[in-house]
């Protein structure tokens, strides 16, 4: 027997060693439209869907849909859901569902608000303790999840009927605790000064042409496959474009009566919500834990023989939800400067599923990104808004999102199948 | 490929009189297994002989009841399947354990990413990661960042076995890598096991196919109903004798001649391993015509 006579495997398609042939624009291109017709689509649909709503809004309301007001008031009403929808890309990723973070919000709002008011802490303390809560709600459903090994669908459908019941045991039915602490209300109701909005984005569009530049370079000098640099530069212009343009808009007057109060400036919840989005981005994509997570919801059983605790992994990620769900709950709280017995109730959690779906985080657990509930929960929130400018009922409302819902599922159910038959995961 | 088996330094893997019940079932009772670098050992035998149990035991699934096991000539006690890992031993189980919506270098280096703090080190991965499948000749793969879900079974194969090695891992085991291939593919997963061989590994290979076991490996190991009924260099066997062996335990009858049923108790094994050696080695030349097609 010699080894000579294996015949060497044929050697025409290879881009792994060494000598890569670098993609030019066109061919990037190409391979994106090949991507999205083999199924994976990512946030595409809900992309356009952005686009067409805003475009009806527009030409329907065109004195009041795009004023600054409104636009600045985009941001503030989207904000608890897309809070709520990043944390929930988290247990979506693993192929879980936490229907209780609607209501964990209302609990750690109700927690900062009884704090800052029956107790009289300072806003720090309240806010610390909403955290908490946050947190060990979370490693409680964890627990009932990985380790006791309840379906998510019904630990959290028992936590979410629980929740319910301690927001009205918090605030009492019929109650209602109102916040006055400044710090708390300035979160959802005050603006960034227009220069430091301006640094602000500078710095952001700076950073981020920066790293994707030098993430080429390095991909360029280890001879690896890196995407053009037209395609790189493209993605940078579009981005600075939109944040200047979006600060340029916010840093106008848009007070109805300027004389009197001036209303100017970036909201401050939308650097605030950035932030959270590039760490929790952060985490998913440039961290072990952040693969281990995408790992269990591909496959559990090759994640566990791996040596990943796959427990620990969801743990984390319950926690994770949780504890966003908490922020989402203060952020509530300051918007209505006052928590009532339904606080986190409604439709907050269906829309905060929907905006993950609607992004393209998939419901079936491996695939999802932060950005997915940042471009969802724009989409919901440009419908509540354009829907309740033209002066529909709150009954069509629901009926046109839960619709919108029901077709970003049937896009994720389909293009999970048509990924199975073109082979892409 | 150039043999010295006795004078060569000792086999990476031994296991000598291992045992293995779970409750009343006795699943191993007496199996011996040399696997060296350099070499494939096939591990044949019926279904239910124990030939999965064996590998879960080596891979510290969970460990034999009695017996040795001899790692580069230690005694070790391999307990979990974290001490396996650390002695250098990588298994590649049937139902392949890859994640579909990872790509091939996130797979290869799941559970053991190269980090730079607390970041990924995506480079320096897919870096090595190529090296490696270069190194395997592996030439079928359009880029190492597609996702494994649209590889070929024979392609997922390569990935998970080039995971196994991405670790300098001294022995790697395999059960029954090519069980779901087609005819090209499981030609080219044979190619990449014999590969690993003449890269210097201990490979163990499990299968029931005798034409892949003739075909890359250097010594087979037969277990029968729990025993180790042989172990015998291909060069000096037949897939008859094979056969015979895996059937009946015992070989070494005349062509066509009726094997009698074995009593299946351990003093009659050595002998059993013994004679087949013994008599067979005029079967050389018909064995190893069929290979490397
Ligand atoms: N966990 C277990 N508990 C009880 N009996 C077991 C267990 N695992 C294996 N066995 C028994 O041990 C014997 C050997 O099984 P094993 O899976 O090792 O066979 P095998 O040679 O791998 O067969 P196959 O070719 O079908 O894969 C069988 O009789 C089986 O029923
Ligand atoms: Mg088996």
């Amino acid at each position: 027997m010699s080894t000579s006579t294996v015949p060497e495997a044929p050697t025409a398609p290879s881009l792994l060693a060494g000598s890569v042939e670098q993609p030019t624009f066109g061919e990037a291109i190409g391979n994106y439209v090949r991507k999205v017709r083999g199924g994976d689509m990512g946030s595409l649909p809900a992309i356009l869907a952005l686009a067409v709503l805003i475009l009806a809004f527009v030409v329907m309301k065109p004195e009041t849909f795009p004023s600054t007001l409104n636009i600045a008031n985009l941001f503030q009403q989207g904000a608890v859901v897309v809070t709520i929808a990043m944390g929930l890309v988290f247990v979506l990723l693993l192929g879980e569902i936490d229907l209780s973070a609607g209501f964990a919000s209302g609990v750690c709002g109700a927690i900062l608000a009884t704090g800052l008011t029956a107790y009289g802490w300072p806003w720090y303390l309240a806010l610390a303790a909403a955290l908490a809560t946050g947190i060990v709600i979370g490693l409680l459903i964890g627990t009932l999840v990985a380790r006791v090994g309840i379906p998510s669908f019904v630990t959290t459908l028992a936590a979410f009927l629980a929740f319910q019941g301690v927001v009205l045991l918090i605030i009492g039915a019929g109650g209602n605790i109102s916040i006055t602490d400044p710090v708390i209300v300035a979160l959802q109701n005050k603006n960034v000064p227009p220069l430091l909005g301006w640094a602000m984005a500078i710095v952001a569009v700076l950073a981020y042409a920066g790293s994707s530049l030098r993430t080429w370079q390095l991909r360029r000098r280890r001879g690896l496959v890196a995407a053009p640099l037209g395609m790189v530069v493209v993605k940078i212009v579009a981005l600075s474009l939109v944040v200047i343009g979006m600060v340029a808009i916010l840093n106008q007057e848009r007070s109805l009566n300027p004389l009197r109060t001036s209303i100017i400036g970036v909201p401050i919840v939308v650097p605030l919500i950035v932030t959270l989005a590039l760490i929790l981005g952060f985490v998913l994509t440039r961290t072990a834990f952040g693969r281990h997570i995408y790992a269990v919801g591909g496959n559990a059983e090759a994640t566990r023989r791996a040596g990943i605790n796959v427990k620990a992994v969801k743990m984390a990620c319950f926690t994770i939800c949780s504890f966003m769900a908490a922020i989402a709950g203060i952020l509530a709280a300051s918007r209505a400067t006052s928590v009532d017995p339904n606080a986190g109730g409604s439709n907050v959690l269906l829309y905060a599923v929907g905006a993950a779906v609607i992004g393209g985080t998939s419901l079936f657990g491996g695939k999802g990104r932060i950005v997915d509930a940042l471009i969802g929960g724009a989409v919901i929130a440009v419908i509540d808004n354009g829907m309740a400018l033209l002066g529909y009922s709150a009954g069509i409302k629901y009926v046109v999102t839960g619709a919108v819902l029901a077709a970003a599922a049937a896009v994720d159910a389909i293009s999970r199948r048509r990924a199975r038959a073109t082979g892409r995961g | 490929m150039t043999q010295a088996p006795d004078l060569a330094p000792p086999p990476t893997l031994e296991v000598r009189g291992g045992r293995k019940n779970f409750g009343a079932v006795h699943a191993l009772r007496g199996v011996d297994l040399v696997a060296r670098a350099g070499e494939v050992t096939a591990l044949v035998g019926d279904n239910g002989a124990g030939k999965s149990t064996m590998i879960k035991c080596v891979a510290g699934i969970y460990p034999f009841d009695a017996g040795d096991v001899l790692f580069e000539g230690q005694t070790t006690h391999i307990s979990s399947p974290a001490d396996a890992n650390e002695l250098g031993i990588e298994v590649v189980y049937q139902d392949l354990a890859l994640c579909d919506n990872l790509d091939i270098v996130h797979n290869m280096f799941l559970g053991r990413e190269l980090k730079k703090g607390f970041r990924l080190d995506e480079s320096a991965m897919e870096t090595r990661a190529a090296e490696v499948l270069a190194s395997l000749s592996v030439r079928t793969v359009r880029s190492i960042r597609q996702h494994v879900a649209s590889l070929s079974g024979g392609q997922r194969q390569t990935v998970a076995i080039a995971r196994a090695v991405l670790w300098n891992s001294k022995l790697v085991i395999l059960d029954e890598p090519t069980a779901a291939l087609g005819v090209a593919q499981t030609e080219q997963v044979l190619q990449l096991v014999r590969r690993l061989a003449d890269a210097g590994l201990a490979v163990v290979l499990v299968s029931h196919n005798m034409n892949d076991v003739f075909e890359v490996a250097d010594s087979i190991n037969v277990l029968y109903l729990g025993q180790t009924a042989a172990q015998i260099r291909t060069k000096d066997t037949s897939r008859m004798e094979v056969i015979e062996l895996i059937t009946s335990g015992s070989a070494g009858m005349p062509a066509g001649a009726v094997a009698p049923r074995p009593s299946p108790d351990a003093p009659e094994r050595a002998t059993r391993v013994a004679s087949a050696t013994a008599t067979t080695s005029d079967a050389t030349t018909t064995t190893n015509g069929s290979t490397s097609a």
